[in-house]
């Protein structure tokens, strides 16, 4: 099957959770190291947590029946430290996830996920801890996100969820591949070139 | 909000616009690729039809990928050979310059960009890598960027940046005998956390910084990622000056007498506002080593290793989780933990005086039973001045393999790998779980002399024993 992956404007998402527990989870255990060997990202979202999975032999939130098909994940503080690759994004994307709600994000992993148009959303520990506990009491509930009233919802509870301004307007534009903003500025472009000194011989 | 900082006067040089999101496009001075997070930026500039706008500013070369033992074209690996053809095949595409094997300027992008001079102060770098604010050594602003950013870079010579907050490490005192760079931004993650820095830049400064290396300020800079700064820096000054003198891409002549006067503007001001301040007293230091499984759980070669229970409540299940994956226990002394591999090198560690401390500490010694030891430069450049300093020698006469420059086992994207739950001794960066090759192999972080004084002993050592006076 095909996979769509996001476009245009992100302003709902609307889909079953999961639930990835603990601080600090790293993008080598995303997509540990010897993943990279590619010069492709098609295959990355087999390749998912790899390492994880393996130990838990079948029992990892990515191999549970009940999860396939989800594409919200819930993670808890400074999700996506580490490494800067963004085959980490794009095997959670390639997987199925387009939406991650956590505690915190790495600074890097949030760009490289902006600029996938994936929201990372924040929530703070309690508001979070609550959420991972309702979707892992029922995997089949359907979540609606909503990314003008900043906030996630089943039929009875609704979460407050975060995120900072710059990203919210290139996510509700549908701007948030930035290459063809960037070449709009050709002419600021030359003319910043001008003006740096260890372009022009330090004149 | 900072001002007058370093940092700020950077960014306004390079300021092209505001971006409707509210972000900055940030014009990008020294763009940096290699072979792993290149190939799919350049699919992408082919399949949107765009040329890359300014090749001479984009600088390539392999590292990830390189085997060690043997670098014979092709590699034994058909997908690491697949990966270098790719990034040759692009860089002669796009006019960009490549040092590959062989070049005698090959290495770890973060080492030889430096030792060529192309890294300067006052400039922006990119790179599609984390360690990339290793570059701020030199007083740029450097940081590491995604794929897709690495083609918007191709593409426009520029980025979509917020700009961060400043916070100033001001470390006064100077560094006891037996203490590196090293130890002193493992003391400090450990201090501010692995989080701490998101949304920063960190300022590195006072005494104990001015006191250090190129060579160490790169160190203490590349680790700032690891702290969760975006980027760090250090003002530059007449070390800085005299490091890059001569340098292949460094100014010369009158141009070298402009460019020092406009590097020396750039330099923060007395005056300047910092959005944070902490200060670090650099002489309490003591050898620092990671216990656990991320930067932010070190402590210093005296200590035991934290009990769970005893620490801050959000520490305790990541304590947990490091005791039980690591198979230590909690309240043990870390000094005299077993070792199976010594690993010295990666772009944190892998230059010429981190070579050369590592091998006063090997001198005359023999690496203990049963340790596998072995030594990676970090450039081809670092490897031919350890060969005509003879500590090639050193450490092949004491039982250490002498390799050829690449990222080693540091993130083992080639042949060197932890096997099984090998635990090393490592003068790279990152000790996360399954990080050097084996899903369950584990990372002690340290200076590579303390790696050196592991190896001699085949256990945890305080390096200050082994220093010959």
């Amino acid at each position: 099957m095909k996979q769509e992956f996001p476009k245009g404007e992100i302003n709902a998402i609307t889909g079953r959770s999961l639930v990835i527990k603990g601080d600090d989870i790293d993008t080598d255990r995303i997509i540990p190291a010897r993943f990279l060997k590619c010069v492709s990202f098609s295959s990355l979202g087999e390749q998912v947590f790899a390492d994880d999975r393996k130990e838990l032999q079948g029992k990892h939130p990515f191999d549970l029946d009940q999860n396939q098909g989800s594409n919200i994940l819930v993670v808890n503080d400074n999700f996506g430290c580490g490494s800067s690759r963004e085959h980490a994004p794009q095997a959670l994307m390639r997987w199925g996830i387009r939406l991650i709600i956590g505690e915190s994000f790495a600074e890097i992993f949030f760009g490289n996920c902006l600029a996938l148009g994936i929201p990372c959303m924040t929530a703070s520990k309690q508001e979070i801890t609550k959420l991972q506990n309702l979707v892992n009491e029922n995997s089949n509930q359907i979540w609606d996100f909503n990314l003008k009233e900043l906030s996630i919802s089943n039929q009875k509870e609704s979460f407050r969820l975060d995120l900072e301004g710059g990203a919210y307007k290139m996510l509700y534009s549908g701007k948030w591949d930035a290459t063809s903003q960037l070449l709009d500025a050709e002419e600021k472009i030359n003319n910043t070139v001008k003006n740096l000194p260890y372009l022009n011989n330090f004149k | 909000m900072s001002s007058g900082t370093l940092y700020d006067k950077v960014w306004n040089f390079h300021q092209v616009k505001e971006l409707p999101g509210g972000s900055t496009q940030l014009f990008v001075g020294l763009h940096l690729i290699h072979e792993v997070t290149s190939p799919q930026a350049f699919s992408a500039l082919n399949e949107k039809n765009l040329e890359v706008k300014f090749p001479h500013l984009t600088v390539a070369t392999v590292d990830h990928i390189v085997p060690t033992l043997n670098q014979k074209r092709p590699f034994s690996d058909p997908l690491a050979e697949e990966m270098l053809v790719t990034l040759e095949k692009n860089c002669k595409t796009y006019g960009i310059k490549f040092h590959g094997i062989g070049s005698n300027s090959q290495g770890i992008v973060h080492v030889m960009a430096p030792e060529l001079g192309l890294t300067q102060p006052g400039m922006t770098v990119a790179c599609g890598d984390s360690h990339t604010s290793t570059h701020g050594a030199f007083g740029a602003i450097a940081f590491g960027i995604g794929t897709s950013q690495v083609r918007d870079v191709l593409a426009s010579q520029s980025l979509a940046m917020k700009k961060l907050k400043v916070r100033r490490i001001w470390v006064d005192g100077s560094l006891q005998k037996g203490v590196y760079a090293k130890d002193l931004i493992l003391h400090i993650i450990r201090l501010l956390g692995v989080k701490g820095g998101v949304g920063f830049a960190y300022e590195f400064a006072g005494p104990a910084i001015e006191k250090l290396s190129m060579e160490g300020r790169m160190t203490i800079c590349n680790m700032a990622i690891e702290g969760g700064a975006r980027c760090g820096y250090i003002n530059p000054d007449e070390t800085t000056f005299e490091y890059l003198k001569g340098k292949e891409y460094s100014p010369k002549g009158q141009e070298w007498d402009n460019a020092i006067k406009w590097w020396k503007s750039l330099v923060s001001d007395s005056k300047a506002k910092f959005d944070d301040e902490i200060k670090v007293d650099g002489s309490s230091i003591e050898p620092t080593v990671t216990w656990g499984i991320t930067p932010g759980q070190g402590i210093s070669i005296k200590e035991k290793i934290p009990n769970p229970k005893l620490l801050p409540k959000n520490e305790q299940q990541i304590a947990k989780d490091a005791c039980k994956y690591m198979n230590l226990e909690a309240d043990q002394p870390i000094e005299g933990t077993s070792i199976d591999v010594c690993f010295i090198g990666s772009c944190t560690n892998g230059r010429l005086s981190d070579l050369q401390e590592a091998s006063k500490i090997v001198k005359g010694r023999k690496v203990s039973d049963g340790i596998r030891a072995f030594v990676v430069p970090g450039s081809q450049k670092v490897a031919k001045e350890a060969k005509q300093k003879g500590i090639d020698k050193i450490f092949l006469t004491a039982g250490f393999e002498w390799r050829e420059p690449g990222c080693s086992m540091c993130l083992a994207m080639n042949p060197d790998k932890l096997e099984g739950r090998q635990i090393s001794a490592s003068s790279s960066n990152r000790n996360f779980k399954g990080r050097q090759g084996s899903a369950n192999g584990r990372t002690l972080l340290m200076s590579p002399a303390m790696v050196a004084a592991a190896a001699i002993n085949g256990k945890v050592t305080d390096v200050r024993k082994l220093l010959k006076e």
